[in-house]
């Protein structure tokens, strides 16, 4: 138990930290907890109740359906937070994959990776969603597969770099002259070694995976309605911009405290834990 | 100097080879017909076999990828599938507004990001440092089009300081200019955050060398050490910063586009998604995949320009 | 008159630790004219002494007591920072030890030599001349060239040639050179030393010469100023500290000299054990942990004992010279 308080204890001492983590447990919690915290649907609609501001009825108004925005924006949450926590997994994994390939395999694969990994990021993030929009269609996977192939690149970069740097060490030289496999070497030797960094760096990310989630259904291209989604929420927001301020602060809210919470929750613990990254 | 030049010319073309290798395959070897997707879901099969027949999609892939790959090295791009004009000529006739867009997104960032930066590392320790501090992170954080519609949401509807859509009276450069003030804030917003960390945190950095004691034990004036000698230096990595930036603004730029009704590359691709304008889709990807690629060239140049010690190793 | 009269000088800074007393009772005089060699091993307080002069200590940097007096006028220590700013350059300017940083490398030579004379009130075309003048004092070939480039377009042994004209440039009463050529190689490292000798003999002003290598002391300096641990440990004229050395840390840095071994050996000579934590000084004899004559007594302060025409050394043994041949 003591292990799992310490990190935490030295997060809370940060005010920043503190902040972030309390923020982040907050979104958690109403993703979590969505079904309990209101007895509204939120694809329910109810056009007699259209466009009402705050009240003790609905705590965050309605929208231009008549919809309850608080319901909305819990069960937004979850849709963000899934998206996040998946499709970074998924980066993760392939970039950990391709890094170590790249690092350790032949120079000429390395070389043509690299070649990859920098065509893929010379694209304008928006532009290659819209492109691949086009062709797979609006819809959930094509927001992780855009997360995907935008943070890959990076993470399989800094794997790539750190396995480079590890290959010549001399512990693994020593494995190497003792026989160990190169699958044994990659995953005794290196991954350790290079994961804890990463993971810091793919928490840091998280902002950026949901502000793509968020910024794709806001353009229509993501999450399909009538699901509910802080993007699409805030678009219903644009559109009725000239009627009610609400429902575009129901929209943007909880992407502004949800992407605030994760950076300073991930910038404190790359402060407490990696000093080393703070350059990036 | 011109070989350094050509070299990095050179790795562009290559990375921009690439990208339209990826661009390729996104479009061909995904499941989905370009063909039907161009024509919608009413076309009847005969519709769709001719136009895969016009469009080339019979052929075999290698030979697809070559016509795309040499006749877009040549600016052909395709045409525009309602009116049959160049993809080219369109996306270049929407340029100049996204451009706009950037420099003036450019324009806050460095106005804001490199004094507040500056500020904050003169002070450092202080509250001031630690709320331009806060405030940095905080602006990186926010999703561009968050920014944009509170801008919008405040500054042109709540308030009616600014106007909320368009580009502007053509030929009216002040209408123009006040047309672009929110738009650009939402595209530099973040950027003034990334750029006053950084300069704060090179500037502390060469606060620390030894030039600058030198100066200081010429008894030199603190504002010339602060201004002259320690920040002409910490102003280099935002160049390359910005180089990098570039690539988020476009990103950020097509959603200042949507939501203050600008015409722009922005605009352009996402009306072509909604009317299925395929070949405008792809066009637009390349064309602004290319102008990131040299804008970023561009920025390496640039620091050769200001930077002697750079100047003299090319 | 004294250019620059240093009294019973403390400074301390504080730490995470706890405060680090960094000089202790630094006394000792640069006489107008002279070149007064200061030595030392790294850590000793040099960096310290020269920073507390120039009124550029780091922020936890603090003068507890003492007095630096600038030709008997102005104290340095309670001297206001514009004040010491204008003494800064024109009065008493300073040439650091690496060449390679010491310049800014954006700004053109010439920029930077103008730059320094703001506040001469000359014309730029002067200023410009004054700087070629310096320069070629300096022997940089074609100066007027040179202005217009930038440091990284020199030499090592250029760039601190550079720096010396940039430092002697306004005529200053004291110069501070710390280790200048330390970080040049021997060729170039005399022909510096000469340069610079040459042109305190010009302006006529006196210098405090820092370095760790004690043949370049004993071809240059007047006087000879030994520090160890941020303490003075023995001051006088370079023939009493080379010849006569009281002090038993003088005595090892004298046998520790590569430069002064007779014969071939494996392995050099050093001073066993280490400089004690400043933040937790002994009360007594600062040296007593390294001494090979150590005694009881040295765990009380030791006096400065005078030795005589100018020769003090910080030790209670300092009477009796050093026995001829110590055996390690």
């Amino acid at each position: 138990m003591a292990e799992i308080w310490r990190p935490i204890r030295k997060i809370l001492r940060e005010p920043l930290g503190a902040l972030g983590l309390f923020l982040v447990v907050l979104v958690i919690f109403g993703a979590v907890f969505a079904d309990f915290l209101t007895s509204y649907d939120p694809t329910r609609i109810n056009p007699r109740d259209r466009f009402q501001g705050p009240s003790a009825e609905h705590l965050m108004g309605t929208d231009q359906l008549g919809r309850d925005l608080f319901a909305r924006v819990l069960h937004g949450g979850r849709i963000a937070l899934f998206v996040a926590l998946v499709s970074t997994a998924a980066s993760l994994a392939i970039g950990i994959v391709l890094g170590l390939i790249a690092g350790y395999g032949p120079r000429w694969l390395d070389n043509l990776l690299i070649l990859l990994f920098d065509a893929m990021k010379s694209f304008p993030t928006v532009m290659l969603a819209l492109a691949l929009v086009t062709i797979m269609g609006p819809s959930l996977t094509a927001v992780m597969v855009v997360v995907i192939l935008v943070t890959v690149p990076g993470y399989a970069r800094i794997i790539r770099t750190q396995t480079i740097a590890l290959k010549n060490s001399e512990y693994v030289t020593a494995a190497q002259s003792m026989g160990a496999s190169p699958a044994r070497i990659l995953r005794v030797h290196i991954l350790p070694n290079v994961i804890g960094p990463l993971v810091i760096l793919a928490s840091m990310d998280i902002p950026v995976v949901i502000g793509i989630e968020a910024g794709m259904s806001f353009l229509g291209l993501g999450v399909r309605p009538p699901t509910p989604s802080w993007g699409s929420m805030l678009n219903d927001g644009f559109t009725s911009i000239r009627d009610t301020a609400w429902i575009a602060i129901a929209g943007g809210v909880p992407i502004i405290l949800t992407t605030l919470g994760f950076t300073f929750l991930g910038e404190t613990l790359r402060d407490v834990f990696d000093p080393r990254l703070k350059g990036r | 100097m011109l070989s350094y030049f050509f070299k990095r010319l050179g790795l562009a073309a290559v990375i921009v080879s690439v990208a339209m290798f990826i661009l390729f395959c996104m479009i061909y070897l995904i499941p989905g017909d370009p063909a039907a997707v161009a024509l919608g879901p009413r076309a009847t099969p005969e519709m769709r076999d001719a136009l895969r027949e016009a469009m080339g999609l019979n052929q075999p892939i290698p030979v697809q990828f070559w016509n795309f790959y040499s006749s877009a090295w040549m600016g052909d791009l395709g045409t525009e599938v309602l009116s049959g004009r160049p993809v080219l000529t369109v996306v270049l006739e929407q340029l100049p507004f996204t451009l706009a867009l950037i420099a003036g997104g450019i324009t806050w960032s460095v106005a804001l990001g490199i004094p507040l930066g500056c500020w904050a590392a003169v002070s450092r320790g202080s509250w001031a440092d630690r709320i331009v501090g806060i405030l940095s992170v905080a602006v990186i954080a926010v999703p561009s089009f968050v920014i944009a519609i509170y801008a919008l949401l405040i500054f042109a509807v709540q308030l009616r300081w600014l106007p909320a859509i368009g580009a502007g009276e053509p030929g009216n450069l002040g209408d123009q200019l006040t047309h672009l003030v929110l738009p650009s804030l939402a595209v530099g917003l973040g950027w003034v955050g990334y750029i006053a960390r950084m300069v704060r945190a090179s500037m502390l950095e060469v606060l620390e060398a030894s030039h600058i004691r030198t100066a200081r034990a010429f008894g030199l004036p603190d504002r010339m050490i602060t201004y002259r000698y320690a920040l002409s230096i910490a102003i280099l990595p935002t160049v390359t910063l910005l180089g990098v930036g570039i690539g988020q603004m476009l990103s950020s730029a097509v959603f200042a586009e949507i939501v203050f009704a600008r015409p722009g590359v922005g605009k352009l691709v996402y009306d072509a998604i909604l009317t299925r304008n395929f070949p405008v889709v792809s066009g637009t990807v390349l064309v602004t995949t290319v102008l990131f690629v040299l804008l970023n060239l561009l920025a390496d140049l640039t620091i050769g320009a200001l930077d002697p010690r750079v100047r003299s190793n090319f | 008159m004294t250019t620059l009269g240093i009294d019973g000088l403390n400074v301390t800074f504080s730490t995470e630790d706890g405060p680090l007393h960094a000089l202790k009772n630094v006394t000792f005089d640069v006489p107008e004219n002279r070149i007064v060699g200061i030595v030392g091993e790294s850590g000793c307080g040099k960096s310290t002494l020269i920073n507390a002069i120039l009124g550029l200590l780091a922020d936890n940097g603090h003068i507890d007591s003492g007095s630096i007096l600038f030709q008997g006028q102005d104290d340095l220590t309670t001297l206001s920072p514009s004040k010491m700013r204008d003494l800064r350059g024109p009065r008493i300017s300073t040439v650091f030890q690496d060449p390679m940083g010491a310049l800014n490398p954006v700004i053109s030579v010439g920029k930077q030599m103008m730059n320094i004379q703001y506040r001469s009130g000359l014309s730029k075309e002067q200023k410009a001349q004054r700087a070629i003048e310096m320069l070629e004092l300096v022997r940089i070939p074609d100066a007027r060239a040179a202005l217009a480039r930038y440091p990284h377009q020199f030499s090592g042994g250029m760039k601190q040639r550079i720096a010396i004209a940039m430092a002697l440039m306004m005529e200053p009463a004291l110069l501070i050179a710390d280790e200048p050529t330390t970080a040049l190689d021997a060729t170039l490292e005399v022909t510096t030393i000469e340069l610079l000798k040459d042109l305190q003999a010009q302006i006529g002003c006196s210098v405090m010469f820092i370095s760790h290598h004690l043949g370049v002391i004993a071809e240059l300096c007047d006087d000879v100023v030994v520090m160890y641990a941020g303490e003075v440990v023995e001051r006088g004229t370079t023939r009493q500290i080379f010849n006569d050395p009281r002090h038993p840390y003088t005595a090892r840095l004298l046998e520790c000299d590569p430069a002064r071994q007779s014969e071939r050996t494996r392995n050099l000579p050093t001073i066993p054990g280490e400089i004690p934590d400043l933040r937790a000084r002994p009360p007594g004899c600062i040296f007593a942990n390294r001494c090979h004559r150590v005694r009881d007594a040295c765990s009380a302060p030791p006096p400065d004992t005078d030795i005589g025409d100018g020769h003090f050394a910080r030790c209670i043994v300092a009477e009796t010279p050093e026995p001829a041949q110590v055996t390690a």
